[in-house]
Order: C-alpha cells, then sequence, then structure tokens
C-alpha cells in the first residue's frame, strides 16, 4: 500500500548562534535580530516523510504554524521533495504554548484528513521541550512514537518502529493512522534539488504577495492593490506556486482553545543570562575567590 | 483539567525499569517533601508497574506520604497509552495540585501525553522548583503559593519562570540530576493506596515487539555539566582529582586528547573534534591547553571554567571564568566550597 504523510515543521530563530547583539538592552532576547532557520530536527521527519514516500509512494504534506515568513522553511519543504505545503496563520493564535500549539496543528491535520503518518521533529531548539509531538498526538487520538530512528517492518496497515530510548531501544507495533517524532539519527536529510529550487523558490502565499504589492506599489490605491493581488495569486496558482494559506477558522479551532487563552502555562519572568564571550573573569586562587566564583554560577542557576 | 484544590497533594512519577527505581524519581521524591511541607499537604508518588510493590517503602523512605500503587501485568513495560491512562484516572479522582516528572527519555513521553488529555499546563526539563506568588498584570487578582517553574530556554540563554494559575494541575519535568538524591529514612511512615485502572482497546493498540538495553554508558552528550582533564593533571592518579569534583557537582568527566593518550583515562571520555562535541551548562576544564580541536568540541558551553597554571594557554580563550593556579589546589577548594553550599 501507499503512505501519505503530514509533516510538522517550525521555522526557529539559530539559538546555537546567539551573539551579544541578539540580546536587547533590558537583558530580554530581541528575536528580531536572531537569523531563523528550519528547526533542525524537523528537516529529519521530513526526510523520514520522503523516504516513505519514495519507497511504497503516497504524499507528503508539509504544513507549520508562524507567520507569512515562516514560509521560508515551506519554500525548504518544496524544493526538498514536498507533494503540498501549508501555512496555518493567525494573530489569534499568537502566545499559544505547547498545548495550544498542539491543538490548532491538529486541527490543521483534520482538515488534511487524509493521512497514514503524522511526522514531527522530536524537538525544537527555541524551547526544547518535545511536548507539541505527543499533545498533538493526543489530539488527533493516535497513538504516539517518540524519539523515532526507523521503520523495521511497513506491511499495509501495521508497522513497526523502532524507538530510540536513550540507553537502549526498542520496536514497537502500531496500526496507521500514527504520530512520530523523529530524532536527529534517524537519517540523513537530502539536499534540495536544483530544479525544485528554481522552480519553487517564486512560491508565496497570500500575505506575502499582500506584502510584496506593498512594498513594490506605494502609491497605488486600494482598488489596484486589490486587483493585482488577484492576478498575481491567478498566476501562481497556475504554476502550482500559491502556497495555501489558512486561517484558525478554516480550520474550525475554537478560539478557547487557542492563543493565550487556550495556554495554561504562563511566562512569570524573564532573566537573561549575560553573554561575555570576550574575556573572562579571573578568580584568583583562593579560598574565598572559590567560593565567590560558586556562588555566582549557584545565583545563574548553572549549578544546583 | 482539575479546578484549584490548594488542599491537593504534591505528586511524583515513580519511574521504574525492569523493577528499579530511577534516581530521578527518588531526587524528586525529596523535592517534593520540601515544597508540600511549606504547602501544608501530603506527598503522593504514582507507582505503575508488576511485580514493583516493594519499591514503594524506597518512595515512602525518600518522602512520599501515600503512595498510589497500580499493580498490573499490563503494565510491565512502558507503553505510553496505559500509563497515560493511570496518571489521567488518578489524576482526575484524586486532584493533586502539583505532578512531577523526570524529565528522562520516558517521562518526556508520557507528560506531555498526560497534559495534553487533562487539558493542563506543563512545562519541560525544569532545573529548579520553588514556590512563590503571582499578580496578573492585567487584572490584578493575585495568586498566592503556586509552583515556580524554572529552566532554561531559547539555547539555554534565557532562564525563565513558568506559573500556571488556573488550570491545574500545575505539571513539570525535571532534568536528572539536577535536585539532591538524599539518602532515604528507611523508618519513614506512610501509606500504600491500591488502585485499579481499566484500560480500553485503544490504550493497548500498541504492542511491545523487542526491547534492548545497554548498561549506562558515559553519557557526555545529556550531561549538564562536564569537568574535563587534560594533559595538565598529569596522572592518572591524579586525574582522580577530576572524578571527584564531577561527583561533587553531579557532573560528566571529560578529557582531552592529550589525556586520554596519556592513559588517564578511557576514549569514551574524549570531548573534541575527533571525541563528542557537547555543549553543557557548564564546562569546567582542568590542566587543558585548549587545542582549537578541543575548543571546536566544547566552546559552545553555555559557562566555561579555566583552571591553568598557565596564563597564556588558549583554553582563557573561550572561558568566562579563568583561574590562573595549581589545579591540585583549586579543585579541592572548588569541592569545599559546593559541599559547603549544599
Amino acid at each position: 500500500m501507499t503512505y501519505d504523510s503530514i509533516v510538522c515543521v517550525k521555522q526557529v530563530p539559530d539559538t546555537a548562534n546567539v551573539t551579544a547583539d541578539a540580546m536587547k538592552e533590558d537583558g530580554t532576547v530581541n528575536r528580531a535580530a536572531l537569523p531563523t532557520i528550519f528547526n533542525p530536527e524537523d528537516l529529519h521527519a521530513l526526510e523520514a516523510a520522503l523516504d516513505v514516500r519514495d519507497r511504497f509512494g503516497g504524499t507528503v504534506t508539509a504544513i507549520t504554524m508562524g507567520p507569512p515568513a515562516a514560509c521560508e522553511v515551506l519554500r525548504e519543504c518544496l524544493c526538498r521533495g514536498a507533494d503540498r505545503v501549508i501555512l496555518i496563520t493567525d494573530r489569534r493564535a499568537a502566545g499559544s504554548d505547547t498545548l495550544a500549539t498542539g491543538y490548532i496543528l491538529s486541527q490543521a491535520v483534520r482538515k488534511i484528513a487524509r493521512y497514514d503518518f503524522v511526522f514531527c521533529g522530536r524537538q525544537a531548539i527555541d524551547g526544547d521541550t518535545a511536548q507539541v509531538g505527543p499533545q498533538l498526538a493526543e489530539k488527533l487520538g493516535l497513538p504516539q512514537v517518540t524519539c523515532f530512528e526507523r521503520f523495521t517492518d511497513l506491511q499495509d496497515h501495521t508497522v513497526r518502529v523502532r524507538r530510540n530510548v536513550g540507553n537502549g531501544w526498542e520496536v514497537l507495533e502500531v496500526k496507521v493512522p500514527v504520530a512520530l517524532t523523529v530524532l536527529d539519527i534517524a537519517n540523513l536529510p537530502r539536499p534540495r534539488a536544483a530544479r525544485r529550487l528554481m522552480q519553487f523558490k517564486r512560491a508565496r502565499c497570500a500575505d506575502e504577495i499582500v506584502r510584496e504589492i506593498a512594498a513594490e506599489m506605494p502609491g497605488a490605491d486600494d482598488a489596484r492593490k486589490e486587483a493585482e493581488l488577484a492576478r498575481r495569486t491567478v498566476a501562481l496558482k497556475v504554476r502550482n506556486l500559491l502556497i495555501e494559506q489558512w486561517n484558525l477558522d478554516d480550520i474550525q479551532a475554537d478560539l478557547q482553545w487557542c492563543g493565550l487563552a487556550g495556554s495554561p502555562t504562563k511566562v512569570h519572568r524573564i532573566q537573561s543570562i549575560v553573554l561575555t564571550k570576550e574575556g573572562y573573569t579571573e578568580i584568583p586562587p583562593t579560598e574565598e575567590g572559590i567560593q565567590r566564583m560558586v556562588h555566582e554560577l549557584i545565583v545563574d542557576h548553572t549549578l544546583g | 483539567m482539575i479546578d484549584v484544590n490548594r488542599r491537593g497533594e504534591v505528586w511524583v512519577f515513580a519511574e521504574q525499569e525492569d523493577e528499579s527505581l530511577s534516581d530521578v524519581s527518588l531526587e524528586l521524591c525529596g523535592r517534593a517533601r520540601e515544597l508540600a511541607d511549606r504547602l501544608g499537604v501530603r506527598v503522593g508518588a504514582v507507582l505503575a508497574g508488576w511485580n514493583v510493590r516493594e519499591l514503594a517503602y524506597r518512595l515512602i523512605a525518600h518522602g512520599a506520604d501515600r503512595v498510589y500503587s497500580v499493580h498490573d501485568s499490563r503494565l510491565e513495560h512502558y507503553r505510553t497509552l496505559p500509563y497515560a491512562r493511570v496518571l489521567c484516572q488518578l489524576i482526575a479522582s484524586h486532584k493533586p495540585q502539583i505532578v512531577l516528572y523526570g524529565a528522562s527519555p520516558l517521562g518526556r513521553d508520557l507528560a506531555p501525553r498526560v497534559a495534553s488529555e487533562m487539558r493542563a499546563g506543563l512545562t519541560a526539563d525544569c532545573t529548579a522548583l520553588d514556590i512563590g506568588d503571582y499578580v496578573e498584570s492585567r487584572t490584578k487578582t493575585a495568586h498566592a503559593n503556586l509552583l515556580l517553574q524554572i529552566r532554561p530556554a531559547f539555547g539555554g540563554n534565557i532562564i525563565a519562570t513558568i506559573i500556571n494559575y488556573d488550570r491545574w494541575p500545575q505539571m513539570a519535568t525535571v532534568r536528572e540530576g539536577v535536585m539532591a538524591l538524599r539518602d532515604g529514612d528507611p523508618k519513614r511512615k506512610g501509606t500504600i493506596v491500591e488502585e485499579k485502572v481499566e484500560f480500553n482497546d485503544f490504550d493497548l493498540a500498541v504492542r511491545l515487539i523487542e526491547r534492548h538495553r545497554e548498561a549506562r554508558k558515559v553519557n557526555l552528550k545529556a550531561a549538564r555539566t562536564i569537568v574535563a582533564g587534560g594533559g595538565g593533571v598529569g596522572s592518572r592518579e591524579n586525574f582522580k582529582l577530576i572524578h571527584e569534583l564531577a561527583g561533587a557537582i553531579g557532573g560528566a568527566v571529560g578529557a582531552s586528547r592529550a589525556a586520554v593518550d596519556g592513559g588517564f583515562v578511557a576514549k569514551e571520555h574524549q570531548v573534541g573534534q575527533t571525541g563528542t562535541t557537547v555543549r553543557p551548562a557548564l564546562y569546567i576544564a582542568c590542566g587543558i591547553s585548549g587545542a582549537v580541536q578541543h575548543r571546536a568540541g566544547m566552546e559552545e558551553s553555555a559557562k566555561i571554567i579555566a583552571i591553568n597554571w598557565d596564563r597564556e594557554a588558549p583554553i582563557f580563550g573561550v572561558a568566562h571564568y579563568g583561574v590562573v593556579g595549581d589545579m591540585n589546589k583549586v579543585i579541592p577548594m572548588m569541592i569545599a566550597a559546593i559541599k559547603k553550599r549544599a
């Protein structure tokens, strides 16, 4: 049989390369100053889905939730081989914690309707929570397999999956549909295909087109902009380059479970860790010096 | 979700595998005890499995007042769905105010599933827990005695304190090794409550076909703190100091290539381009000059302490704290300073 997969991907700030420039004066992180990247483990989730399709047939649909700029990761999915991509974007989704995010993604997956596998990366590097995958699985009423390494057997509706458990591994047997979270050791993501890159770099969602028109035709009145939007939308659509864009109404999301209202966890306080790679604090090799250093490490939560 | 329940217990999910409790569960019992004493409530532990009844006494020795024991052959090996059923059913009937899990691969698989089904909050990978008050900025509504869930975020660049004031229980997974593992008190008294949980077909839909466990190896990647020794340590005998400091802070032992080549320590401890690349919260480099190959494997650590007698050693170029001095004197001072605050 063939398998249809949905892959959830995320655009994240490149937290591995946070420099002092990325910190605001008040000590908080300036997300706008950070370059964004395709969440690393999501690339492995995408590869797992593409691999199943290439071996058995079927489709790969990539979805992401975020601002229109997140279309960048969807274009990347298209260049690597995804058949269909969808942006879920809505201001009312802002402030969603993992539970609300899992709910919103589950509504999008329900709208797509046809799927055997839902793949996610194990975790995203901006939060490192590894919670959205299992929460999405629960919201969909699917069994979950976290820390996916590989399929050991794919036969009709019953599949065997090897998962990593830190100090070993286990093989689980489960019927599709099933949700899986993928580890970086699972596979080696394929590069972008050059021909697909040339084709899909022009793919846009509706909000991106609106922004481009606003930038390119600053003097035009609304009617002209509307007409231009309609023209470009049709032009992209016929070439299969229009990225589908869904809001919370499109996926029939219940607003009480979305955004801040749908998020039981709230941020109480943020403390930044001062980034001072330039020069080091010299500690004298005395008892007082060492005690002061240990005290500082305890205060900033590095120790204990 | 359950309603805010100020008399609710503080719970620990007692993770066990092959009839042995994980250290993190016992660490959490100790911390739960302290939190529960401040709130004036009991500590409960959820123990699910098969042939594991005896473990309840260890949980009591480490601070539990009540152990909710679910004894069922279908729980012999961990599977997400039946374990989630156990937690959800017990939480719904006993209404604890706090539920803590180890941030182990198992805890990180189970806790979000439970949180989603309970529609409750969950904070991952906490490194500290506390009790404190919170005032909502918009409505000025005050919430007293909440669980403060403290965790690094954003790749370790910030520390966030998370709270959950309306949709309870307040749940968190806690990193292994960050809470002190105290000695149990075998004389402590507690109650064992036998619980029965019904499973449906869906709960049992996933079959475990094969499982393989390895003896715990050196796990540098997962370590939150690493104490590493280099050629400057001088001998295998002297390398004991590195092990002692690592033991004092609950960290892993790392090494530079010079220390491995010198036979001071096994190769699996090697950090660097040809060894393991690490990025712990704290890396203490002792007697390591800091060749570029070594720095490539550790310079992403959130905090680096360099201890070296040679002021010109390149390791100081990536350090946040530098101690120019004899590690044979400095390390014992550090151990003393750490023990003193504990």
